[in-house]
């Protein structure tokens, strides 16, 4: 179980396009993994407010709730976005770091369920939340 | 009835593009993930430049699938903008020449975003249209499709509800 969390790790920060958005892994294992983004101004989607734009939301969204998948104890091995669906509950305050929570609440032989809550330095109001069905393949 | 002389062709484009332009390049996300335009008339088609920076699956290889989610949502808020404030840099209340300096029109906003992935985005440009289904004062409802190297084999589709900006020179009520 530790090699195959290891393996995710290294997966995830293997991602080009994760490397590229300055995504951290700082948690993963048994169908949970948590991933931050740090702020960055090429990331805006607003220039007279600096909020970061959805997509970049979306692509940690994604890649968490893919790590969580693959972490999961009975995901033989890697895993794809069947479909996911994002709700933004509020603007992310500029210049603070977006941190990502997945799991992966049910698996069988071929698909997986996650869900995703991102949040900023206020923790008790969500940025997004997101869920989504992903495949399982064969390891 | 007053006869006016039709604006010659380059004004109207002129207008049109640079109206474009700034309103897709001002933003630096769309820059980074190098998202541009195709304008034909008020059609849009969204382009995805493809560079390594946007895989996400190193050994299929195969596009970030936040990446196919930005660009569908790129394409939808951009669109359905442009479709909302098209009327206005026509007769002109939009200055194109002040959105180029900075002064950009508020966009709408995401409320939710429903994406659902068709096949795997080969590691090459991606193209995009969006559809707005329903566009009112306060919310719009967007369909949007994405392809590669065939229109009729699409490589991502969403659906998204969006918060729209308030009329800017109205009184809000």
């Amino acid at each position: 179980m530790v090699d195959k969390t290891k393996i995710a790790r290294q997966f995830i920060e293997a991602i080009p396009h994760a490397r590229a958005l300055g995504m951290e892994l700082t948690e993963i294992g048994e169908g949970r993994a948590v991933i931050r983004m740090p702020y960055d101004e090429k990331l805006v989607g607003d220039p007279k407010t600096g909020v970061i734009h959805g997509g970049a939301v979306s692509a940690l969204m994604d890649t968490c709730c893919g790590a969580a998948v693959m972490s999961h104890p009975s995901a033989p091995g890697g895993t794809a976005t069947i479909d996911l669906r994002i709700d933004y509950m509020r603007a992310a305050t500029p210049g603070q770091t977006i941190t990502t929570t997945a799991t992966c609440y049910h698996i069988t032989r071929t698909v997986a369920f996650a869900r995703a809550t991102a949040v900023d330095d206020d923790t008790d109001r969500p940025v997004a939340t997101a869920a989504g069905a992903f495949t399982v393949e064969a390891g | 009835m007053a006869w006016t002389t039709p604006e010659p062709v380059q004004v109207v484009k002129q207008r049109r593009d640079a109206a474009l332009k700034a309103l897709t390049e001002g933003v630096p996300y769309i820059r980074f993930l190098d998202i541009s335009f195709d304008r034909r008339g008020d059609e849009l088609t969204g382009v995805l430049n493809f560079d390594d920076k946007l895989i996400g699956n190193p050994f299929l290889p195969a596009i970030h699938g936040g990446v196919t989610a930005a660009f569908l949502e790129v394409t939808a808020i951009i669109t359905l903008g442009w479709l909302n404030l098209f009327p206005d840099i026509e007769s002109g209340v939009i200055d194109a020449q002040q959105m180029a300096d900075g002064d950009l029109p508020r966009l709408p906003k995401t409320i939710d975003f429903t994406v659902d992935y068709l096949r795997s985005g080969l590691p090459r440009d991606a193209y995009a249209r969006a559809r707005v289904n329903r566009s009112g004062r306060r919310y719009a409802s967007v369909h949007v499709e994405a392809w590669q190297d065939h229109h009729d084999k699409l490589y991502a589709q969403a659906s998204g509800h969006f918060l729209m900006p308030p009329p800017a020179d109205k009184p809000r009520g």
